[in-house]
């Protein structure tokens, strides 16, 4: 019995099914066809840009498309910073929380603006009800968002013939919020709320124990719960990949995954939108065979090492066999396996596979503690992170990377046979290439430097909390999550200091921006190139040789740049696990 | 003339989608949620006699000799704290997990004098949240002699209790069945009062 097999494959083929008709009526979303949501919400779209002073046809290239880009993203940045240093004097505060500090504000907003969604602070001890409303989730709708807009400039680019014009950003914005990610949100949030997720302004309540305990010679008698909007933020976290949570422990709190049945649909919605934009790709070039081809090396990239690392996870703590304590894999028991922080709802293998999805998807979500995984499974995370979320990957981020990597493959095919290549017709050369490698390379240089300075200094080494290797580890994940925009953390890492919270800050924004600004450039390059028709030397870019091509190219980039680093950390820890338990 | 265009846009956009996702929709949502679902949204709160004693989804520290216990809590400054929720962080290679483990091991085999076999991991490990409302079949099992000696309320009565709160996900692959600890424990309390004026 493999574990958690079923889970995995349920995932995936649900997600498939909804990702289908998603991404065909997304690709009509972007053309500006006419469809049923145009009749119900395109009296509000047409309001929005009269109120905006904005016109559908006035079309941008390239570089005013990524200005625009720049400066929403600098109005999102300050308006933010400002509501959260200003917090306290601020309605809907029912906990009378104070402002925040200047580090942890910029750390929060750019985390935010960037679609990191990384949390050095403690959500239901820190923010107020209109921090998280009208600060973060308008960031969970707007930073996914734009980077969905980026790719379907990719896709104009590679579509288009000889032209400028890539589509305007203010109208592809709009459209994004106001016909996809506000109309799931809802549905989502609606199922979420009938599962127990809390939707309320009201106070935290207070509730009287009906066994009071002694804790620290003092007898507790109360316990205060947490409350909030949840439900309408749950549901754009899970959706835009984001990973904001709510409260501290994010889906790991029952409030905001309260079932098994949630905790499933959670690991759908982290999927849906990545899913649904590669099958729009294929529906927008008219190209089916590009759908398969990438979704197929997303699929064959990320079978195996989320089964290993929910194989490693329910093996359990080898220490622990000699502790009287029983692993088993029962139902029973829960499911067995490491239970150290994982919610007996989920149990170990889910919470595997949720750790694996969060990481691979770019949303950073946690339902259990991935701190305490066991090494290998921790390392799966990281590697999925380090391969630059080309698999699935964030809300349009993953599949503009993915684009990346694949004219980075057809231009290593075009090397080998001796030939410049095209893909789609569009011939792939040096500008296209420097643009793609721009992108990709920037990710691993933040990663390596960001870590060795944090090692090399006290301020950096005294944020680890475990000791060993696992402390390496937790300030590599810090760095790799947050160069990734991905948000997830090894929970120890002490973040909320004036160090992390400024390196890190400017990961998120390094990451994000100098990832994606190449890839609007290298869109316009390529819209202003003629199509080539295809001849007896193209090479094929798609079926399983070019299939195995890009997987070549995504790999090497991932392992070879990481496997130093990783063997410093969840490697050796691992190996050291084995010989303990051997010893004992 | 574009750029100013441009600059004017980025403020209007900002502005008309910060109402709309961060007002309208998380307030109509809200609207929504206690109309429709007014138990969940204000927090799935579990009353007896009218005062809240509760949350059936957010877990309670319980160690009494009558009572069935949850698992360790990481949560500061006390346990299952459900305004701070929290996890240890320990990875599996630290020693300190390692003897925490082992000293929670021992204070249930004491607890648990009748008690035969392994310990079941889910009861010696805290749990993501800290505040995880459940504990395995396994766990309840664990303890049911205690609790059984400790309230005088016959085990196989006690074994019923324990499946009527067990709750199993609609697909098996879904997840594990668990027991919901806080109201097994009102079950039990309620039995035992009723034991106590009909012994």
């Amino acid at each position: 019995m493999i574990p958690a097999l079923e889970s995995t494959l349920a995932v995936l083929v649900v997600t498939i099914l909804l990702a289908i008709p998603l991404g065909r009526y997304m690709a009509r979303v972007y053309a500006g066809e006419e469809c049923f949501a145009t009749r119900w919400l395109g009296p509000f779209e047409r309001a929005v840009y009269r109120l905006c002073g904005v016109q559908v046809e006035d079309q941008m290239d390239w570089k005013r498309y990524s200005v625009a880009f720049i400066v929403f993203s600098v109005v999102g940045t300050v308006f933010l910073y400002v509501l959260l240093l200003v917090q306290k004097g601020l309605p809907l505060n029912p906990e009378h929380f104070p402002s925040l500090s200047a580090a942890l504000s910029f750390n929060t907003a750019t985390s935010f603006v960037t679609n990191t969604n990384w949390q050095a602070y403690a959500g239901e001890s820190t923010m107020s009800y209109l921090s998280q409303m009208l600060g973060l989730v308008v960031q969970m709708f707007l930073s996914p968002a734009e980077g969905i807009v980026i790719v379907v400039v990719m896709i104009r680019g590679l579509v288009g013939v000889r032209t400028k014009a890539l589509g305007n950003f203010w109208v592809d914005m709009t459209r994004t919020v106001l016909y996809i990610l506000l109309p799931l949100s809802i549905v989502f949030a609606l199922v979420l709320m009938a599962q127990g997720v809390p939707q309320t302004l009201g106070p935290y309540v207070q509730a009287h124990l009906i066994a009071p305990f002694l804790h620290a010679k003092k007898e507790i008698v109360h316990q205060t719960i947490a409350l909030g909007p949840v439900a309408s933020q749950e549901a754009i976290k899970q959706l835009g990949n984001n990973g904001g949570g709510f409260f501290n422990m994010n889906s790991a709190h029952p409030f905001e995954n309260p079932t098994a049945f949630t905790d499933f649909l959670g690991m759908v919605t982290m999927l849906l939108i990545p899913v649904a934009l590669v099958t729009m790709f294929g529906d927008m070039v008219k190209d089916h065979r590009q759908t398969v081809l990438i979704l197929g090396v997303m699929v064959v990239l990320f079978l195996p090492f989320a089964l290993a690392s929910e194989h490693f996870d329910l093996m359990g703590n080898p220490v622990f066999h000699h502790l009287s304590v029983t692993q088993a894999r029962t139902a029973a028991n829960a499911g067995g396996g490491n239970m150290v922080g994982v919610e007996d709802r989920f149990g170990a293998g889910n919470s595997a596979l949720w750790g694996s999805l969060a990481t691979s998807t770019s949303t950073g979500a946690a339902n259990s503690a991935y701190d305490s995984f066991m090494p290998a499974s921790g390392l799966v995370n990281l590697f999925f992170m380090q391969l630059g979320e080309t698999v699935f990957g964030g809300a349009g981020t993953g599949l503009a990377t993915a684009l990346a990597f694949v004219i980075f493959a057809v231009f290593l095919g075009g090397l080998m046979i001796g030939r410049t290549q095209e893909y789609l017709g569009k011939k792939i050369e040096s500008f296209e290439i420097k643009m793609a490698s721009l992108s990709i390379l920037v990710m691993p240089l933040l990663v390596l430097i960001g870590t060795a300075v944090a090692v090399a200094y006290a301020s950096g080494r005294v944020g680890a909390f475990n000791p060993g290797p696992h402390g390496f580890s937790e300030i590599l994940y810090g760095f790799t999550s947050a160069s990734n925009n991905n948000g997830s953390a090894f929970g120890g890492l002490s973040a909320d200091t004036g160090f992390y919270n400024t390196a890190l800050g400017l990961c998120f924004l390094i990451g994000r921006y100098w990832s994606y600004l190449p890839l609007l450039a290298m869109a316009g390059s390529l819209a202003g190139k003629q199509r080539v028709p295809a001849s007896p030397g193209t090479l094929a870019a798609h079926g399983p040789l070019f299939g195995g091509l890009v997987i070549g190219v995504i790999l090497l980039v991932g392992a070879l740049n990481f496997f130093p680093a990783l063997g410093l950390g969840p490697i050796v820890e691992q190996l050291t696990h084995a010989s303990i338990a051997l010893a004992k | 003339m574009t750029a100013f265009r441009d600059l004017k846009a980025a403020m209007m956009v900002f502005l008309v989608f910060a109402v709309l996702t961060g007002l309208v929709y998380p307030l109509a949502m809200t609207g929504i949620g206690q109309a429709l679902f007014p138990h969940q949204a204000n927090g799935s709160l579990v009353r007896r006699h009218g005062t809240v004693v509760g949350s059936s989804l957010i877990g309670q520290y319980f160690r009494g000799r009558g009572v069935f216990w949850s698992r360790p809590s990481a949560t500061s400054p006390v346990p299952y704290d459900a305004a701070a929720s929290s996890a240890s962080n320990m990875g599996p290679n630290n020693p300190a997990l390692w003897r925490h483990v082992a000293r929670r091991v021992q204070a249930l085999r004491k607890a648990n004098p009748h008690a035969h076999g392994q310990v079941p991991v889910d009861l010696v490990t805290s749990s993501a949240s800290g505040l995880d409302p459940d504990i395995s079949i396994a766990a309840a099992d664990y303890q049911l002699a205690r609790v059984a000696h400790n309230t005088g309320i016959p085990k196989a009565r006690l074994k019923a209790l324990v499946a009527r709160y067990t709750s199993r996900p609609t697909f098996a692959f879904m997840g594990p069945p668990v027991v919901n600890v806080l109201r097994l424990n009102l079950a039990v309390e309620a039995l035992r009062a009723h034991h106590r004026a009909h012994p």
